[in-house]
């Protein structure tokens, strides 16, 4: 077997990626969207690092409702354009940001507490990783490979076919 | 066109991906929800909402302070009277959280309480510096505040038509049953009093007067206790055999050895009155100010903190006086010449006591209330309530959990509905609050639930509703919170307590005599007060 680069296999590498990101974004966002009384209060009042104020500013009776909206509708969006393939790279750019907040809200610096976190994690921890690999396939679209985005091409196609 | 179907499947196949991930999120949310509901359904607990009280109205009800120390300070905001020193500080430590980007509160919160309708007219304070602080802090030009040398002089000049005892303990009946002869209101300190002939003089009284007497066991407020009530009266726990309540502290502040004023001498402080019952000796700042450390003016974890934890089960199950006390302990962690124990374990048995039983009539009854107490370690160590059904845990929050062994909740236990690891029933008025509480010794308050409750998911002060309810009871009548009923027997249970540990044998009650059964050949007052042989030594003035 040959270890050279193989095109073909890094590219269904992302789409199998994509898919599982999808997949992640997706239940999140679709458990909150169902549980009435789910909220980010918590996770935004023990907010820390350098942009701790801001989080806790939005634990406002004002503001948090809105908040957690948007981050259910932000979660689910994300979902289904990774998943379906269709404006896979603003899912991919969204997603980026949304992991970039979570990390920030929380960040595994030395110094800080680490709360309700599985395993150990120093400044790297798996909000990183997925926001990185959301970058990934910002750069690397595979919607034409796997999703939706496969059909409307092949129609695309067909129609330029017809219409010469 | 024509689709392939490698193509098809390339194409829709993250189509059901999409679809299945959903109905997974969504039918798993929503039947856990669902099931929720059903074991929310079949309990029916009803969360409480603060009682409606009858506004205060007519003229500001005029009030006399009898004692303006730390508690003393603390009564007076929630009457809405803060020192200015007191302003300033917290105007500092706002200033200073706000640079730290914490949170701090408690200037806020005093500023939006509601105003009530009440004037501070009069003060009475051995401590010239602290009388002087109330006169200055709460005086205006065209209302003064006057200073009364006694707490009679106060009493019967026709002036005040209600008291706040903040004294040291062994002032606290002496004070209330003049008061409560001359009907004027009285908002007393906790404990209620300080040996037993007094305790049973001060019941008479109260019920001789016309005057409204409230003990200060502000917690009775706190909308966690009455839902527990609500929980308790619908058999959730089942028959509870076992109460474990705790103290835990470990800090100066917490250990009562509070700072001493410089200004403090012979001169400035009416050392004779402050000692008034209790022994001769020579003037001494230590007992002055860190008089809870002695059993001539104070009683120690069993008067001074066992207290709250007494009362607020007796709030949440109404069980009475305990039959009988077994106490046990030692100065153990501060021995720097006090004493009263910093660490105590008392049992109380309650033989005839039931809260409900699920299972065979006559199989269950009665109840332990274990106090555990130490005064040199900070672990939190919750309150619970152990039954046979379920068991929970009582603080500010309230959570409960299945027992295993339950009769009641066997099916759900069996069919995976329910598990013991789960809490069942979970109540946090605080949700969606964010609270800033600055020292160790007011966070073990705020997690006992001692020092403000939840409206509306919005913190207030639980002192403040004590006292508005009993200013509200003085205009319009009606029933207080802590009264002479409830106050009795949280004096009682304490004086058991420090008899026990003070003789080291079992203390009875005798119930039908409603006294503590007497010892032959011990005078059990006398007991009370002294310093037990070989602990402390009054005459120290070992400033720790």
């Amino acid at each position: 077997m040959s270890l050279s680069f193989n095109p073909q296999g890094s590219s269904w590498s992302i789409a199998l990626l994509r898919i599982l990101i999808g997949w992640h974004f997706l239940y999140e966002g679709i458990v909150k969207l169902y549980n009435p009384d789910w909220t980010s209060f918590g996770y935004l009042a023990t907010a820390q690092g350098p942009l701790k104020p801001v989080f806790q500013a939005m634990t406002s009776e004002a503001v948090l409702p809105w908040i957690d909206t948007m981050n259910w509708a932000a979660l689910v969006f994300v979902g289904i354009t990774l998943i379906l393939g269709v404006f896979e790279k603003a899912g991919a750019l969204v997603g980026a940001g949304l992991l970039l907040l979570y990390y920030l809200a929380h960040p595994s610096w030395p110094g800080m507490a680490q709360v309700n976190t599985e395993g150990s994690y120093w400044i790297v921890n798996k909000n990183l990783i997925e926001a990185v690999a959301c970058l990934v396939l910002f750069y690397h679209p595979t919607g034409s490979l796997f999703g939706l985005p496969r059909i409307l091409s092949k129609n695309k196609t067909t129609t330029k076919t017809e219409l010469s | 066109m024509s689709w392939t179907r490698r193509e098809a499947l390339l194409g829709l196949g993250s189509i059901p991906i999409l679809g299945t991930v959903w109905w997974a999120g969504a039918s798993g949310t929503v039947g856990k929800k669902r099931e929720r509901e059903t074991i929310l359904e079949q309990l029916n607990i009803q969360p409480s909402l603060p009682n409606a009280v009858p506004a205060i109205g007519g003229k500001p009800v005029r009030v006399g302070i009898i004692g303006f120390g730390i508690r003393g300070e603390q009564l007076c905001r929630s009457l809405g009277y803060a020192t200015d020193e007191w302003i300033a500080a917290m105007e500092e430590a706002a200033a200073e959280a706000k640079k730290a980007g914490q949170p701090f509160t408690a200037l806020e919160d005093f500023r939006n309480q509601e105003p009530l309708n009440v004037q501070i007219t009069g003060v009475c304070d051995v401590f010239d510096i602290r009388a002087e602080k109330a006169m200055r802090s709460f005086g205006t030009e065209d209302q003064p505040v006057k200073r009364y040398r006694t707490y009679k002089e106060m009493i019967q000049s026709g002036e005040v038509e209600a008291v706040v005892i903040a004294t040291p303990d062994h002032w606290h009946a002496p004070m209330s049953i003049e008061a409560l002869k001359n009907n004027v209101h009285v908002y007393v300190e906790k404990p209620m009093t300080h040996n037993l002939k007094e305790t049973y003089a001060l019941k008479e009284a109260a019920q001789n007067s016309k005057a409204a007497f409230q003990v200060g066991h502000q917690h009775r407020q706190t909308l966690s206790f009455k839902t527990a009530r609500d929980i308790v009266e619908k058999e959730i726990l089942g028959h509870v055999s076992l109460i474990t309540t705790n103290t835990n502290r470990n800090d100066d502040n917490g250990a009562w050895n509070y700072d001493i004023v410089p200004q403090a001498n012979a001169q400035t402080i009416d050392w004779e009155q402050f000692l008034g019952s209790a022994p001769e000796i020579p003037f001494n700042k230590n007992h002055f100010f860190r008089w809870r450390k002695w059993w001539a003016y104070g009683s120690g974890l069993s008067g001074d903190l066992l207290t709250h934890d007494y009362d607020r089960l007796n709030c949440v199950l109404k069980m009475g006086i305990p039959k009988s006390v077994m106490a046990s302990g030692g100065i153990y962690t501060h021995r720097d010449g006090r004493n009263v124990p910093d660490v105590l374990q008392a049992n109380m048995e309650f033989p005839e006591f039931s809260t409900g039983s699920t299972q065979k009539k006559g199989k269950e009854k009665g109840m332990t209330f274990t106090y555990s107490a130490s005064l040199g370690n900070g672990f939190n160590r919750p309150t619970m309530l152990m039954g046979h059904d379920a068991s929970m845990e009582l603080g500010n929050r309230l959570t409960i959990w299945p027992d295993g062994g339950s009769t009641r909740y066997a099916e759900m236990l069996e069919a995976g509905k329910m598990s013991p690891q789960s809490p069942i029933y979970s109540y946090n008025p605080a949700a969606s609050a964010l609270d800033g509480v600055s020292s160790a010794t007011s966070q073990y308050f705020a997690d006992k639930g001692l020092m403000w409750t939840y409206v509306d998911g919005k913190r207030v002060d639980s002192t403040f509703l004590h006292m508005r309810e009993w200013l509200s009871v003085i205009r319009n009548g009606g029933t207080l919170s802590c009264g002479i009923q409830e106050g009795f027997d949280e004096a009682i249970a304490a004086h058991m307590t420090g008899l026990s540990w003070k003789l080291g044998r079992r203390i009875e009650w005798d119930r039908e005599g409603q006294q503590v059964i007497p010892i032959e050949g011990v005078d059990l007052d006398a007991v009370l007060l002294e310093s037990p042989p070989g602990v402390g030594r009054l005459e120290a003035d070992v400033v720790a």
